[in-house]
């Protein structure tokens, strides 16, 4: 029996699962199907990539610094075993434009944007608003939904850009600070060793992560529901959702790229 | 006033919420340039009955038409079309509060009519002016207001695009009897002035007796009596005659433990 009834919780729940990833399909499907019709929100796509990429630059320029800093700290240790300590630059250069940079910067993203779209969205939800939002004849798709949406796909790249430098910066104090390296060689090294797609890779990623992040906050701020315990609900479903989205992309999107 | 065809007519709507059933078979027509005040106990269903009118609640079973044309299930599209003919206050208020008290009022306008920013913002003024708010209120966020201002800012922003079709839910509910007065002035106003259907929704039987052109009652989930506003306390309706004097004893049980 308690074989059967174990059947049963797994069906329920990957039941579950598959109606919530079509709600999402729904979800996604109607704000961009839907986008394409005037009127179009300019004001609001600004308003949400000032929102999301200038605001957030000091904690993703902070986590970005630490980053590149504690990586160049554990190269030197690791690298030192093979006497290879000069191939630090590469190292933080390669992992901080193709890994650390995006998937941080998407982190700390999920934290404080995904947060408070889902809280503002939920708010308007479980007050009326989005329903007095229909009722004055504007969809809530095309005007809160789809210019976040496009906000995070546009404005992660360009904060990991950002986050790239400062990353690589970190390494760079480190390795001259504490290693004693050559300033103008470690600028010379990174340089000569980053290609094109280690950035190009890092931005394609950045843009998903981006999406994630703001499609997880107006998905479960739109389908909150329960007053303000429903708004919490969300606001931790959507930081919690993101994040765990963002590192299973990771996986595939770096497969994918690396064509494994 | 239902000569010709009714400008909404509601047949054996029905909605549940689980197993709360709300409506269950309820009738209505409104006529053109009719103000219907529905009554009815709390929770029986009169918000409810409003929002599946408007689509934003899908009923389970029945008929809406406006202008004789079937609504409950057209398209995303044509509701944002048909809707631009409406007008609705909220019970709550429902103000957008990341925006000023004037952008609230303009918000049709700008968004659903294409009026330039500028001359949005004049005719919200002249509106916020109409339910006694000044141009300072105009400035200041909808956190910073209180209850009764609420609700007249709601107000101003249900009028504000002229709609064809107002809803109003509890208009007067929160305010003193004063200001009571004049909101009900207004609504009268904009019925009879501009041709407006009205269907408001009101615990205040002074009020609904200044509004409406003709009374509903809910009850259990229909229409048990209706008719003009001069018959009600001739209904012969016991369950209408316990409301509009607020009787504890009568048909109508309250669920609440007697002390
Ligand atoms: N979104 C919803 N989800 C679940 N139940 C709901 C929802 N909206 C309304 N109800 C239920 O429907 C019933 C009628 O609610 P409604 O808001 O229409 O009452 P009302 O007649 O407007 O009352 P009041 O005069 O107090 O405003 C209530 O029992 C309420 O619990
Ligand atoms: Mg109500």
């Amino acid at each position: 029996m308690a074989a059967l009834d174990a059947l049963a919780l797994l069906g329920r729940t990957f039941l579950k699962f598959l109606e919530a990833t079509g709600r999402l399909a729904v979800f996604v499907w109607n704000a961009f199907s839907r986008a394409w019709r005037p009127p179009f929100y300019f004001r609001a796509v600004g308003q949400q990539m000032i929102d999301i990429g200038y605001y957030s630059l000091p904690i993703v320029g902070l986590t970005a610094i630490f980053a590149g800093m504690v990586l160049a700290l554990q190269s030197n240790i690791g690298l030192a075993r093979f006497e290879a300590e000069t191939q630090i630059p590469e190292i933080v250069a390669f992992s901080i434009t193709r890994e650390l940079g995006p998937v941080l910067a998407g982190l700390m993203v999920a934290g404080r944007i995904g947060a408070s779209m889902a809280a503002e969205i939920g708010t308007m939800r479980v007050t009326e608003q989005i329903d007095a939002l229909v009722t004055l004849a504007t969809d809530p798709f095309r005007y809160l939904v789809f210019p976040r949406l496009l906000a995070g796909l546009i404005t992660l790249p360009l904060l990991v850009l950002v986050a790239d430098v400062i990353g690589i910066f970190g390494g760079f104090v480190v390795s001259v600070q504490t290693f004693g390296f050559n300033p103008a060689n470690f600028i010379n090294k990174v340089w000569d060793y980053l290609v094109w797609d280690d950035i190009f890779d890092g931005l394609v990623k950045s843009s998903v992560f981006g999406f994630i992040v703001t499609l997880m906050g107006c998905y479960q701020g739109y389908y909150s529901r329960g007053g303000a315990e429903g708004v919490g609900r969300a606001t931790t479903n959507a930081v919690v959702s993101a994040s765990i989205l963002i590192l299973v992309a990771d996986y595939f999107l770096s497969a994918l790229m690396f064509g494994v | 006033m239902t000569n010709g065809q009714p400008k909404i007519r509601i047949r054996n709507l029905h909605k549940s919420f689980g197993s709360n059933q709300v409506l269950r078979g309820l009738n209505l027509d409104i006529g053109v340039g009719e103000s219907v005040v529905v009554i009815g106990g709390s929770g029986s269903g009169k918000s409810v009955l409003l929002k599946c009118i408007l689509g934003l609640v899908t009923p389970e079973e029945g008929s809406i038409q406006i202008d004789g044309k079937e609504v409950v299930h057209i398209s995303e599209r044509d509701r944002e079309e048909l809707l631009k003919q409406f007008g609705m206050l909220f019970q709550s208020g429902a103000l957008f509060d990341s925006l000023k008290v004037w952008e609230n009022v303009a918000f049709g306008l700008i968004q659903a009519h294409g009026m330039p920013r500028k001359q949005a913002k004049g005719v919200a003024l002249e509106m916020l002016a109409s339910v006694g708010l000044d141009a300072r209120v105009a400035e200041m966020a909808p956190a910073e207001l209180s209850g009764g201002m609420r609700k007249r800012v709601g107000l101003a922003r249900a009028i504000a695009t002229s709609p064809k079709v107002i809803f109003f839910d509890e208009p007067t509910t929160g305010l003193d009897p004063i200001m009571g007065s004049i909101i009900d002035r207004l609504i009268v106003h904009s019925v009879k002035q501009m041709q407006v259907t009205a269907l408001s929704i009101t615990h205040d039987m002074a009020s609904a007796r200044r509004i409406a052109d003709r009374v509903a009652m809910l009850y259990n989930g229909e229409i048990i009596w209706d008719g003009p506003v001069a018959e009600i306390d001739n209904a012969d309706n016991p369950h209408v005659d316990q409301f509009i004097h607020g009787k504890a004893e009568g048909p109508i049980q309250m669920q609440v433990r007697k002390p």
